[in-house]
Formats: C-alpha cells, structure tokens, sequence
C-alpha cells in the first residue's frame, strides 16, 4: 500500500455512470465505477463480456456511442475529463491519453501505409515536420521490436501478421509518449506466445517510460503478470478492487473467488473445474439487489433485496457484498 | 493412458492436406501453389480417450479435424476407421459413416440454423438419419437429450439468437450427440465462451463423454483447457505434429522446443508465479505454410537449431510408451 500513497494519482474516477438510451428501454452498462491511478501503475479491470470494462474505456476517451451518457467525474492531472469539448479532448487523446484497441486487424486503416498512419499523429499533435515525424516513427517502430522497421513503413497493414499489427498499433499509441495508456483486450485476438511478446513489451514500456497502463482484459493470467492493482468487474459494477495479490490470494468477492476457481489452469491438476451456474445476466433487467446473487453460492434474503455498497473493509481493499468471504473463518 | 490393448477406433497414417492457391492477379495458365495445411500427421484415436490438440493459429489444427471427417479432400494419406479406411468411400457410404462421427464447432451461434427452432436443430440429424421414427419418437429423443445437456425444456421452439453463447453450444453439443456417436470432433468449442460458462461447457463434455462412452477429438488453442479436458494431447505446428504424449507426460516433461516455448507462454493466474517466471520468446512470426522451411518446420525460430535440421525432417520418436516428440536434437537439449 505505501507505494500508491507516495505516487500522485493522474487519474481518479469518481462515480463514473454510463448509461445507453435503447429502444428497448436504459440499459446501465457502468455503474458508480470509482478508481485511482498513480503514475507508473497499472490498473487491470477483469470481467466477462458484457460487465461494461470497456464502455468504460470508451467513456473515459470520449468515444461512446451517440445513445451514450455520462454521469459522474474521471480527472485526469486534476481536470475533468469527462465535460470537455471535442477539442479540447483531441489534444489530449494521444498526446495524454492513447488507447490500443482490441482488434489490431481493424483498428488500422487498410489504404494507408503504415508508416503514413504512424506520421499523422506527430504530424497533427506535435506539429513536426514529415522527416523528423518518419524518423521518429521509426524509432518507435524500433522500440516495439519491429523487425526491418524501416522497410515496415512503406507497407500496408494487410501485409503484417497480427502480431504485427498490434506492434503497429502499440508504437501509434506511444508515439507522443503519453501518460496513461489504456488497452482495450489488445492480446485478446492474438496466439499465445504472441501474447507473451507483447507483454513481455508492455512490460519493458511500463519500466522505460513509466507509463500507467489501464489494462482492459478477460484474462487473469494477463492481469497477475502485468497488474499493480486489480477492479473486477460484473454487470457493470464494481465488484472488488484491490492489490492483485490480495484479489488473486484472498479473494472476499464471490463472484471473484468463482471466477479463479473456473479458470481452467496450467498449474492445476486437470480435475474438474467449479463453475459458477447460471448466465451472465442481461443489463436491461437485472435483478433486484445484488447484481451477482442469482448465481451467488453465498446469497441470502438480503442480497436479493438490497444492493451492496462498495466498501472500503480494508484500507485500500474495496468489495461490494453483504456475505463476502470470510478467509479468518476458511482458513 | 491407452495401451495397445484399448480399441482403437481411427489411426490416421500420414494424413496430408493441400490446398491449390493461386494468385487473383497469377494468368490462368500459371500453376498454383500448394498450402501445405496438414503435412503428415500420424495418430491414434482410442475408444473413451480425450485427445486434445493444441496448436497456434495457422498450425493445421482445423484442418486435421476436418480432414478426420472428410470434410475437406485429403490429398493423400488415409484415416481408417474402425478397419475400413474412411478415404475409398464415396459420398454415400461416407454419409452413412457420419452417423458415427459427429462435430462441434467453435462459433456456437453461426454453427445454427436462425430460422430454425431449437427442437428441428436437434432432430435434424434424426431425420436424416432414421427417417422410421415416428415424430413422438423424435420428439422424445430431443427432450431427453435436451435435457441432458441442460437445455429446459419450454425452449425447444425458441430461435438460435434468442439464447446466449454457452446456452447455443449446448444446443450444438446436443445436436451433435442425438445419434449417440462414437467420435465427436470439437473444434474450439469453448474458446468464444465467457470463462464462466467455458468451464460449464468443459464439464458439461467431460460428464457427457463419461455417460456415453464417447471418443473426443478436442481442438484448442488454449492450453489450460485442452490440460483439463485430455487424456493424450498432440501439439502442432505449421501442418506438422510436434510431439504428442499423455497428458502428464506432456505437461510436466515437455521435451520438444515448441512445445517448452508455447507451455512457458501461457499466463497463470498467479502474480508471484507470473512476475518470477521466465518466458521462452519465440523470435518472429509463423512462416508461411506455401513456402515452409526445409527440414524441420520449426528451425526458424527454433533456439536449438543447427545446419542438420535444415537439411532433415524429423519424424515423431517414441521416448516413453506415452510420449513422441520430433526433434533431431532432443538428446542434445534435454
């Protein structure tokens, strides 16, 4: 804990709402979300699909869809980020704020040179002229372990592997040096020891530029390799937040503990998994109270009425539950 | 762990799949090339085992499954089943056979009919099948198989998009199960799924397979499910199969380089464990299967390899009663 007090926070999200107008009625895909996050650390938020981790994202970039509305403050170096104007927001995504999205096959526009794309961004925020912005580019190219970086330049992304293309992706991001990176999935779509290179990558960047990384992920594993601290997500809510140690060895959520525990794992014994039973459930009708007692081994009449507050129950170790875990007890 | 006792229901012997690919701007007259996407596999297939088999995008996985059930044309090799090799039968007899070998497919929701109910999904096979049986017969064979799989029964006139990812897969998991198989192939049958409904899916294959006796071919490109799932597991790469062992052998004593490097690479949900560890990185990216490397497939981003495994293929070796690897230098690396 005492390394996030000395560290100033550059981020702090307080009450982060997101709500979606549908035909078929609200649907509240983030819900009262708050975290800090001081520089040089890295945050991953886990849940499944649909627990609204990267509407958060979205939110926090200003690229919501049109139907999107925000409620609540994310400040960034002490500036709301959430209420300011289309400009404004421009000259902060990428030179402040740069994001890698999941998709690196789509992310990238398929008519330009690679090289081309990388330029637009030190041409447009750092007003450089073309030779500074290609060499520049292809230092950053360089520093992702681009192979031939160079000759990478001149090609299209559809001649890159998906690898590749998210090395591509992750030097446009880095380009203005950014202080917070946030990464939408970015291994998701990737073989595994294509994973491995590119975070072992994120990994060396969080140690060079001390860049603080919102780590957007399913993937646990992902987490407890790159994660200083951890917000488990579900149904848009915050479920537990804390040091990824204390979430990965003493997890109070069940909804977290559920989650470890179906993790198929390779240093497990190949035994059957536990699962957690039922479906995530469907935004437009959650049910009453607790968002997670309907497949909650734990839930009692009060989780079905009342919804649990996120609570700080140990300094810095934040969970929204009426029955948590009780490790004194287990153990 | 199978021995030579066990029925062996499909042995594969050097099963190869090409296809012809040309370029949209070659001539006509230019010949194609040939896409090495399955280049000599040889494997056992036991009655009641698991085999998994792993792989990253691109090593041939798919297509071996595929080519298992004739689904693509194999250029040359054979896949005997049960004695009678599955690759001199023609269209009919080979329909006849697929009542026997059944399929799950990764993208659960694409792999349904949207305009058809879940109860004519899962009597389709029957249909086809066993055209005698009465529609109350058929009818009753859905429910029961519905609700083996966990399906409720008030959903068998419901459409595909009105259900989740893992409630669809079970909805496959049941169509493919109707006719009471001897060997189902799972392509990526959990890979698009939620990891708390992955491990529902996992279990729910496992329970199936123990009740009924079935041979599974589980295909995966996540190691961590294919360890829970298996019995025996055959790693892949670029068409080629790298090593195959039993389970334990292979996960606890990986002996071929690939495979040491894609095990290493696999994150575990443990931070101390994750921050301590050491990966093996494997250099560049997967070559082209066109234009493979001579020798062995793997020397070009091999840590190990020397002048000779450009110039020799290595075959899979016994090491064990359990446990082949193909690698020239194993000795040398162990």
């Amino acid at each position: 804990m005492t390394k996030t007090v000395e560290k100033e926070n550059i981020l702090e999200v307080d009450n982060l709402r997101v709500n979606f107008k549908t035909p078929d009625g609200l649907v509240t895909a983030v819900n009262d979300l708050t975290f800090n996050l001081a520089q040089g650390e890295t945050l991953g938020i886990v849940g499944e699909s649909g627990s609204g981790k990267s509407q958060t994202a979205f939110a926090l970039m200003g690229l919501l869809a049109g139907n999107g509305v925000i409620e609540g403050e994310a400040r960034f170096e002490g500036q709301n980020i959430l209420t300011l104007n289309e400009k404004a927001m421009n000259h902060i995504r990428s030179e402040k704020i740069a994001m890698i999205f999941q998709d690196p096959m789509t992310s990238l526009n398929p008519y330009m040179k690679v090289g081309k794309q990388l330029m637009e961004v030190l041409l447009l925020h750092k007003g450089m002229n073309k030779a500074d912005a290609f060499e520049a580019s292809v230092k950053m190219l360089d520093a992702v372990k681009m192979p031939e970086a160079r000759k990478r330049m001149n090609m299209y992304p559809h001649e890159f592997s998906g690898g590749m293309r998210q090395r591509v992706m992750i030097a446009m991001a880095l380009l203005c040096q950014p202080k917070l990176l946030i990464a939408d999935e970015p291994t998701t779509a990737l073989d595994v020891t294509v994973q491995a290179q590119i975070l072992t990558l994120l990994n060396e960047l969080k140690a060079d530029f001390n860049t603080s990384i919102i780590m957007i992920t399913h993937d646990l594993g992902v987490v407890a390799g790159l994660c200083d601290k951890v917000l488990v997500m579900y149904a848009g809510r915050t479920m537990e937040y804390g040091q990824t140690e204390d979430v990965f060895y003493r997890p109070t959520h069940p909804y977290t503990k559920g989650l470890l525990e179906a993790i198929p794992r390779l240093d497990g014994d190949g035994g059957a998994l536990a699962t957690i039973a039922g479906n995530p459930p469907n935004l437009l009708n959650l049910p009453a109270g607790c968002p997670f007692q309907e497949r909650c081994l734990y839930a009692e009449d009060r989780c079905r009425k009342e919804s649990p507050v996120l609570e700080e129950y140990q300094p810095g170790k934040l969970r929204a539950c009426h029955k948590p875990v009780n490790w004194e007890v287990a153990s | 762990m199978s021995t030579a006792t066990d029925n062996v229901l499909m042995e594969v012997k050097d099963l190869k799949v090409h296809f012809n690919i040309k370029a949209d701007n070659a001539w006509p007259w230019t010949p194609g090339q040939a896409l090495k996407a399955v280049d000599g596999v040889n494997l056992t297939i036991y009655e009641g085992e698991t085999l998994g088999v792993v792989g990253e995008s691109g090593c041939g996985k798919s297509t071996l499954a595929r080519a298992l059930l004739r689904l693509v044309p194999i250029t040359d090799g054979s896949v005997v089943w049960l004695g009678q090799d599955l690759t001199d039968l023609d269209k009919k007899q080979m329909r006849d056979k697929r009542q026997e070998l059944q399929m799950i497919f990764q993208d659960p929701l694409a792999s349904l009919n949207p305009r058809m109910t879940v109860g004519d999904i899962i009597a389709e096979p029957l249909r086809t099948f066993k055209p005698h049986l009465s529609k109350k017969e058929v009818k009753d064979q859905v429910r029961a198989i519905m609700d083996r799989v966990g399906l409720l029964p008030n959903v068998i006139n419901r459409y595909p998009h009105e259900f989740s990812g893992g409630q669809c897969q079970r909805i496959g998991i049941a169509r493919a199960l109707i006719l009471k198989p001897k060997l189902v192939v799972c392509d990526e049958p959990v890979s698009a799924l939620d990891v708390s409904i992955q491990a529902q899916v996992v279990n729910l294959l496992k329970e199936l397979q123990e009740e009924m006796g079935l041979s599974l071919v589980f295909i995966a490109h996540d190691l961590s499910v294919v360890k829970h799932i298996s019995d025996r597991v055959l790693v892949m790469y670029l068409g080629n199969a790298v090593e195959l062992a039993s389970k334990h052998s292979l996960y606890d004593t990986p002996r071929h380089p690939y495979t040491k490097a894609l095990l290493s690479a696999v994150p575990v949900p443990d931070p101390q464990h994750e921050r301590g560890k050491k990966i093996q990185l494997l250099a560049g990216d997967l070559p082209s299967p066109i234009n493979p490397p001579s020798g062995c497939v793997f020397r070009t981003r091999c840590p190990h390899a020397n002048e000779d495994c450009a110039s020799q293929k290595p075959v899979l070796e016994n090491l064990s009663s359990e446990h082949q690897a193909a690698c020239l230098r194993l000795a040398e690396i162990a």
